[in-house]
């Protein structure tokens, strides 16, 4: 490989990126568009009940009055960690442990201190508080990974996929291919142009809507930056699999929304897929975009660091390999 | 002189049709060489060949002795019939691009001059009109200084004055002593460029030779054209060769004194005679017995 016939293409590809202006301000507000729709759909308060969980490990021998309280749900759980995480989130508005004779709320939730209120009126002094803190999670700080993730697969099977075909449809990797450039020099350059055009994008993406919604985010900007680095690998190396021998616009549009819409639905960018069944949870996992979306929204949700998703990076980085090998095994200039 | 493209029995099948069929020829370095022939006869696929774009079916290409390898590819520049440049950057930005992909470079503003573009460097280049493309196009193969150019059909398209211009851009590269490979259904333009010539025909080379010598081994004879409603009707008895092509009536003569006697003995009049020697474009119908350009 010459590095100075990578960075022809390389520069030139990008020139041709930054001045399409339409093409660039659309892969900037699609996502912002998308962003800002969700948080202004998902704002309001969307459940007037109030939530308690109540830990049931032993049955206690009388069953307090609180329990009786109308208007509240009352939801059994079992594992004390996880309840308290959800807590912290406002998923839940009070922990209660009959047993230990323990309560926790948020410090920082309104319906904490109404259930406070309400629990020390009817069981006075007979629980003790255990505060814990942390901002509630809106659909929003759920959703914004994913909507990042599918900007980010839409960019690199289009822009890589369907340009690769349309080059090869008129002619100019014929013109390419009579040049001493070789195809790999000529794909690096098309994946490295890519992919920093896909980062630019989604950091300032970032950056703009979180001026706006300051959506939740415990993780590493660092940690994040990789798992979309590898993702945004990931997903162009798929393009590029696509683009390897299709000489058609049409069939390349095909094959790409043929990947594209599976991924945007089964790969958990707008729903969780715990509750779903669990053969399309392990169909799942063959997508790049589900992998990529969970790190995503582990690191920005929960805080989690690179151990805590590395088996999520090893497919991502597992699936750039697979894609590139065979992406490159197949491409043919004409 | 030194041999600097070997072509032996070359032949490419698609999808069972013989495209090209058992071509041989060299072609000596400095010269212009054409490949002639009406559409489809297989020119561009055979160049296309030598060009090392396309895989033979079967038969041997060999530059400067050896197989086609990365040394022909820098040493190459080729003009496709079309080809389309990228999108969103100029005239000067491709030369560039394009300039960057050669270890062996020519300055750039001589090749501007010698193309003519410093009108439209900086215009994108999707807003040329054809004649700007096309020495656009030249400019890029010649970037790389190369020692052999191929043009596949570069002046189909043109209107006559932008394709006379292109004749004499080719003169002034192959002043320079570069080996040139044309292919073209413009028998004007073979005549006028090309050292030597072979005539393609259905995959195949019906004639080869310079072009004055494939036109004296065939021909002996010059053409009389006269306008037809100059002509009397019902003369086609008369003791020489006539031809009705479109306009006119043309006489095939190797005596053009007593043909003109005839004429006039006949009365007809001469006043819109004209006399012409024989072309590529006569050759071509001699050989195939149809026109180039039907």
């Amino acid at each position: 490989m010459k590095l100075q016939r990578f960075l022809a293409v390389f520069s030139s590809r990008n020139k041709e990126f930054l001045r399409d202006r339409s093409a660039l301000a659309w892969n900037i507000l699609f996502p912002v568009l998308i962003v800002m729709g969700f948080a202004f759909a998902f704002s309001g308060e969307s459940l007037d009940l109030y939530k308690v969980g109540v830990i049931k490990e032993q049955a206690p021998a009388t069953r307090p009055e609180f329990l009786a309280t109308r208007y509240i749900q009352f939801i059994p759980v079992t594992e004390l960690n996880a309840a308290i995480i959800k807590v912290e989130r406002h998923q839940l508005d009070m922990l209660l442990d009959l047993a230990a004779r323990r309560y926790w709320i948020n410090d920082s939730s309104p319906k904490g201190y109404i259930l406070e209120q309400v629990l020390r009126g009817t069981s006075s002094g007979e629980f003790s508080k255990q505060a814990v803190s942390g901002r509630g999670i809106r659909y929003v700080d759920w959703v914004i990974p994913g909507i990042l993730a599918m900007n980010m697969m839409f960019s690199a099977l289009f822009g890589v996929g369907y340009v690769i075909v349309r080059y090869r449809k008129n002619g100019m990797l014929k013109r390419l291919k009579a040049t001493p450039v070789t195809p790999f020099e000529f794909l690096a350059a098309q994946v490295a142009s890519r992919l920093w055009l896909i980062m630019a994008v989604t950091v300032t993406v970032f950056i703009g809507t979180d001026l706006f919604i300051d959506f939740r985010m415990l993780g590493s900007y660092l940690d994040l930056f990789i798992v979309f680095a590898l993702g945004a690998v990931s997903l162009i190396s798929l393009g590029m699999v696509v683009a390897a021998r299709t000489a058609s616009e049409e069939l390349a549009g095909g094959l790409l929304n043929l990947l594209s819409w599976p991924m945007m639905f089964l790969s958990g960018v707008w729903f969780s897929l715990e509750g779903v069944h669990p053969l399309l949870k392990k169909l799942a996992l063959i997508f790049p975009l589900t992998h990529l979306t969970e790190a995503a929204r582990a690191i920005m949700i929960d805080g989690a660091g690179l151990l805590d998703i590395a088996p999520h990076l090893l497919a991502l980085a597992a699936m750039s390999g697979l894609f590139l090998a065979i992406g490159s095994y197949l491409f043919r200039w004409e | 002189m030194a041999t600097l493209l070997e072509v032996k029995d070359l032949v490419k099948h698609f999808r069972g049709v013989r495209a090209v069929d058992g071509v041989s020829f060299t072609i000596a370095k400095g010269i212009c060489f054409g490949l002639l022939g009406p559409n489809g006869a297989g020119k561009t696929t055979t160049v296309e060949m030598l060009e090392g774009i396309k895989a033979p079916t079967r038969g041997e290409i060999l530059y400067k002795g050896e197989p086609l390898g990365p040394r022909f590819r820098h040493e190459a520049g080729i003009m496709f019939q079309s080809t389309a440049l990228q999108d969103f950057i100029t005239v000067g930005e491709t030369l560039e691009l394009f300039q960057r992909f050669y270890s062996k470079c020519r300055p750039l503003p001589g090749i501007i001059e010698s193309c003519s573009l410093q009108g439209f460097l900086d215009r994108d280049t999707r807003k040329l009109s054809g004649g700007q493309r096309q020495r656009l196009l030249l400019a890029i193969a010649l970037v790389n200084d190369p020692e052999v150019l191929f043009l596949d059909e570069p002046t189909t398209g043109l209107d006559p004055q932008a394709r006379r211009n292109f004749w004499e851009l080719v003169q002034t590269i192959k002043a320079l002593g570069k080996t040139i490979i044309l292919t073209t259904h413009y028998m004007e333009e073979a005549y006028n460029l090309c050292d030597e010539i072979a005539i393609m025909d259905h995959g195949k080379i019906i004639a080869q030779g310079t072009p004055k010598a494939l036109l004296t081994e065939h021909f002996d004879d010059v053409v009389l054209q006269l306008p037809r409603e100059e002509f009397p009707a019902g003369r086609d008895h008369l003791p020489m060769t006539i031809v009705h092509s479109r306009n006119a009536v043309e006489i095939l003569t190797n005596d053009v004194n007593a043909t003109i006697q005839q004429l006039l003995a006949l009365g007809v009049s001469l006043a819109h005679l004209q006399i012409r020697p024989r072309t590529l474009e006569d050759l071509f119908l001699e050989l195939t017995g149809r026109e180039l350009r039907s």
